[in-house]
């Protein structure tokens, strides 16, 4: 045996990589170290790429080229040219490959056979299956979501749901147990990879648009775990460690969106948040109320001559691709000495930090980002507050109607302002299906259609000034 | 074998959240997206399994796509993190730092 194919190399070097990966993860604690700890970690992947090449013993060359082609292939271009508006459901969709392919591995074994492998092995290896498959389906509609393929708003299957997803649960268990317990049809594993597709539909499926992050987030969590669980099936102390570090970081991650939002992530995933009663009665409730409308001339001037405005951007502003107007307008408010800030709700879009990789994106400077709580604070001296396309994390119902669905979600005090200027294609709804008691407030005004379009009028009304 | 590596499964739990709660709130998608490319790591999973012997066509074609997934994870996951981390430009002081 040649000397690179000594285990002991192979398992030093997998040292090498989790010490890669963990010191890649700490350099992105900050902006200024998080490129290179992302290429270092990358390093990492690579060196555990090779060792695992190094395995004594491996063949299939031809088949394991094709693989990793295809995967290039499909990669590479979809990282490059996804907009950066499109990142969270690029997320989804690559956490939820990661998990078909735990899925399809552990197919695989189970094919093989346990043999003489002890019993932690089948049920390491059956963990990863029902873990995996659940995560890759779940992924795939929370990326239809976002994507839009599916509407936001939850659909739900009503009070058989819970019910159902316990008896899917349980199906692909015994099947587990099955397979665990020495049997050898293949009816068990489909079985049980069936049961779990149905169960991570029907678990993401009645989750409205809102809360997409924290579960693309828990998916990106259970991923983790059953490379991890992979990992202990296989012997793989790479797979152990870097599915691990995923797994207790997505569930940390997961822990602080649900608890910007003020939600609980069984409340979540018990889904159906928004939709139904509550949002047809906030509806009809505010039927007869009537808003004030506004045009881009007069939101210039509105703007022009204010001492503070404050930028509260929203999904609508992802959408609409708007981010590089608002930089240009607020350059040019900037020219007339008006102060602009930016305010940043946690969950604003459809991830934390969203806002501030798009307004990056713009080159607006890091310090005028402001987060949730140094902002609040800043309401009350501000002149304009200029709402774009963002709702549900401005609706003052979060504080003061128990009955909101919303209630509890710290919110930023946009009503606080003198003034608000909306930027909003129509009055529907947000995400989460709730009116805004923030647009029938007397001095909000109202400024409808594409925000991108909206920004440039007003930027070239700014220009004439 | 399995108290090992059940060892080493605890220790880098510990490591994982000790890491990430350090995380600015502004850097959490990228984290998201970093750690995402970081559970590609299945990709061995599916270069051991295929490459010490896999039997008959279904297992092939299953274990191609494993791979293939796994690729794409990877490789998509570390390109799009790249991407939006080149957005944060280094010039700038860090607020969050602080």
């Amino acid at each position: 045996m040649s000397w690179w194919h000594d285990p002991t190399l192979i398992q030093s070097l997998y040292v090498v990589a989790f010490a890669l990966f963990i010191y890649g993860l700490m350099g992105l604690t900050g902006p200024k170290t998080a490129v290179r700890g992302n290429q270092i970690a990358a390093l990492g992947m690579a060196v555990a790429v090779i060792a695992t090449l190094l395995t004594p013993g491996l063949g299939n060359w031809w088949l394991i080229l094709l693989g990793v082609a295809i995967g290039t292939a499909v990669g590479v271009p979809a990282a490059r040219k996804v907009k950066m508006t499109a990142v969270p459901q690029m997320v989804a969709l690559f956490n939820g490959v990661g998990g078909g392919a735990v899925a399809l591995i552990a197919w695989v074994e189970f094919r093989h056979g346990f043999g003489d492998d002890p019993l932690y092995v089948a049920i390491a290896s059956q963990f990863a299956a029902v873990v995996g498959s659940i995560s890759f389906w779940g992924s795939n509609i929370a990326f239809g979501t976002l994507q839009e393929i599916l509407p936001g708003r939850p659909i739900a299957a009503g009070r058989v749901q819970q019910p159902l997803n316990l008896a899917l649960l349980l199906g692909a268990a015994a099947c587990a147990v099955g397979i665990i317990a020495g049997g050898r049809s293949e009816l068990l594993m489909i079985g049980l990879l069936l049961a779990c597709a149905v169960l991570g539909v029907m678990v993401v499926l009645p989750i409205g648009g809102a809360d997409m992050p924290v579960v693309i987030s828990l998916l990106n969590a259970f991923t983790g775990l059953s490379a991890a669980a992979m990992g202990l099936a296989l012997d793989n102390t790479a797979l152990i460690v870097a599915g691990m570090i995923v797994g207790a970081s997505g569930s940390i991650l997961t822990n602080l969106m649900a608890k910007a939002m003020n939600r609980s992530i069984p409340a979540i995933v018990a889904g159906g948040f928004g939709g139904g009663v509550t949002g047809a009665a906030a509806v009809e409730a505010n039927g007869d109320r009537s808003v004030r409308q506004t045009n881009a001339a007069d939101a210039a001037v509105q703007m022009a001559f204010a001492k503070q405005v404050v930028v509260v951007p929203g999904y609508g502003m992802a959408v609409a691709q708007a981010q590089h107007a608002v930089a240009e307008m607020a350059e040019l408010l900037e020219a007339k000495g008006v102060s602009v800030l930016y305010a940043i709700h946690p969950v604003a879009g459809r991830m934390p930090g969203h806002m501030n990789v798009l307004l990056a994106e713009a080159d607006v400077p890091y310090e005028q980002q402001r987060e949730m709580d140094e902002i609040n604070g800043e309401f009350t001296r501000t002149d304009v507050a200029l709402v774009i396309g963002a709702n549900d994390v401005t609706n003052p119902a979060a504080r003061t109607d128990p009955n909101s669905p919303i209630y509890g979600m710290p919110i930023l005090n946009v009503d606080a302002s003198r003034s608000v200027i909306v930027l909003k294609r129509s009055m529907s709804p947000g995400f989460a299906g709730v009116d805004n008691a923030l647009y029938f407030d007397p001095k909000t005004a109202m400024l409808f259609g594409d925000a991108k379009s909206s920004v440039s009028e007003v930027t070239a009304e700014l220009k004439a000034l | 074998m399995l108290v090992q590596n059940l060892a080493v499964l605890v220790l880098a739990g510990f490591v994982g959240y000790l890491v990430i709660s350090k995380v600015p709130n502004t850097l959490h998608t990228p984290l998201m997206s970093g750690t995402n490319a970081i559970h590609g790591i299945v990709l061995l999973g599916g270069l051991i399994v295929l490459g010490l012997g896999a039997h008959g066509v279904l297992e092939k074609i299953l274990l191609v796509i494993a791979i293939a997934f796994g690729t794409i994870n990877v490789v998509g996951g570390f390109l799009v993190t790249d991407r939006m981390l080149g957005m944060f430009k280094s010039d700038r002081p860090n607020r969050t730092d602080q």
